[in-house]
């Protein structure tokens, strides 16, 4: 225990959970500003769509090891490259659940909007975006807590984070260090799961959630 | 007089080998020299690796699933434990397993990382595919006088079946990309390619097993999405 807590007080503990944060903050900002202008251009087109799901699938199945290790050749080692890798991996989440919730919006719903006399814009800024509001936001939860885990493997292509800890730990064989690292970089991605599912919550229209419990959900 | 040409030259030579130092992004010589011997087993190994993990978390995940279907109290505890299990990020849970003594690296603590991880995904598809058996049914195998086990392995469990393999495929795709991590703690499989080719600044060897584990997570998420289409004949029906 002694042994753990010297390994918090080491002088490049907080520099390195500030780099894993700063990391995962930014490519998962970069993530959403990429992924929902797209969600919301392909709308409209049900083959548009299509394409960017399935594109959001593929690239679902992509290995984050791999994504690091594919950006690693063509911008060597360094912060950016653990940024480019992270970012993409936050896209296809994002981008799956905002395309496919704002499709499952009810149809009648957007007739009655129509008769109502919303144009396009309006239904999609008053109607659409707001019912899909929890979907989208179960896609970028999912990619927050996955791009925390991924930031851990940053070190592998001199991205630092808390990866580096680990790695420390392995190479010197001290297990003390391996498991405050481990431990700490759990903590942050359960953190985010929590803190994420609040948001998913906070974010869900109060017309919603009136209609869930009448439901009886 | 010396040439002024031949000047250049000895000048430009040490630059042009520098450039021929720099590695080649894909060296297409070292791939067919090292096939054979590092690149199909290092397929294999990672093949292998999945394989033998989706199936013992299948084995755990079935009778899990089917119990908390039957006795839903437990359903938030086994989602709450799984769902913790799930979101430690990979690498800091081959960290900690290492550590445990009888343990150790190599395969072994991969495999039961990857098992612990597929764990959530398999048992809330085992629930929710035999939620999605109706009542209806069911009241009818019974009224035909099938007893409870007969139910379940006649009626109950080929109705849920997509939807377990929807969640076999989520799970084959997820423990695909995480094994590559595995080789960081000596796992084997493609991993042990991109860490090869960093730790000796080799593209190549980074880029091949990069690739191998891309295409092989794709080709298992569409090879399993075909199967549970298949598996859904009611659903093509209705499309037809």
């Amino acid at each position: 225990m002694g042994a753990l807590l010297e390994v918090f007080r080491r002088p490049d503990f907080i520099p390195l959970l500030v780099t894993h944060v700063e990391l995962s903050v930014v490519a998962l900002l970069l993530g959403v500003l990429i992924a929902l202008p797209v969600a919301l251009a392909v709308n409209r087109s049900p083959t548009l769509s299509a394409i960017a799901i399935n594109v959001g699938n593929i690239g679902r199945a992509v290995p984050s090891l791999a994504l690091l290790a594919l950006a690693f050749p063509f911008l060597g080692f360094g912060f950016a490259t653990s940024l480019v890798a992270l970012t993409a991996l936050a896209i296809p989440p994002i981008l799956i659940n905002a395309s496919t919730g704002l499709r499952q919006v009810n149809p009648q719903i957007m007739d009655a909007a129509k008769g109502m006399g919303l144009s396009a814009r309006q239904i999609l800024a008053r109607i659409q975006v707001p019912i899909a509001a929890p979907i989208i936001f179960a896609g970028i939860r999912t990619s927050a807590v996955q791009v925390v885990a991924s930031a851990t493997l940053a070190t592998f292509v001199g991205g630092g984070a808390l990866g580096q800890l680990i790695v420390l730990g392995f190479q010197r064989n001290q297990a003390a260090i391996q498991i405050a690292g481990a431990l700490t970089v759990a903590v942050l991605a359960i953190l985010t799961e929590v803190l994420f599912g609040f948001l998913e919550r906070t974010f869900t229209p109060k017309g919603l959630r009136v209609a869930r419990k009448r439901r009886g959900k | 007089m010396p040439d002024v040409g031949e000047a250049a030259q000895a000048v430009e030579s040490p630059l042009g080998l520098l450039q021929d130092l720099r590695p080649k992004l894909l060296d297409w010589g070292w791939i067919g020299e090292n096939f054979g011997d590092e690149i199909l087993p290092a397929l294999i190994g990672h093949v292998y690796l999945s394989f033998v993990s989706v199936g013992i978390a299948l084995l755990i995940s079935l009778p899990t699933g089917v119990l908390v279907s039957r006795y839903r109290k437990a359903y938030a505890p086994v989602t709450f434990f799984t769902g913790i299990l799930f979101s430690i990020p990979s690498l800091a849970l081959f960290a900690f397993l290492v550590t445990v003594p009888g343990i150790g690296i190599g395969p072994t603590a991969v495999i039961i990382a990857l098992v612990a991880y597929s764990l959530l995904v398999l048992i809330r598809n085992v629930v929710a595919g035999m939620d999605s058996v109706p009542e209806e049914t069911k009241d009818a195998a019974r009224g035909m006088g099938l007893t409870g086990r007969q139910i379940l392995f006649g009626v109950e469990l080929p109705l849920a079946l997509p939807v377990i393999v929807a969640g076999v495929r989520i799970a084959t795709v997820t423990i695909i990309g995480i094994a590559t991590i595995g080789a960081y703690i000596r796992g084997g499989g493609l991993g042990e390619l991109i860490f090869l080719g960093i730790s000796r600044n080799f593209p190549t060897r980074v880029i091949v097993g990069a690739v191998l584990a891309t295409l092989l997570a794709v080709i298992a998420d569409l090879t399993l999405l075909a199967l549970e289409r298949y598996l859904r004949p009611w659903a093509r029906a209705r499309r037809a």
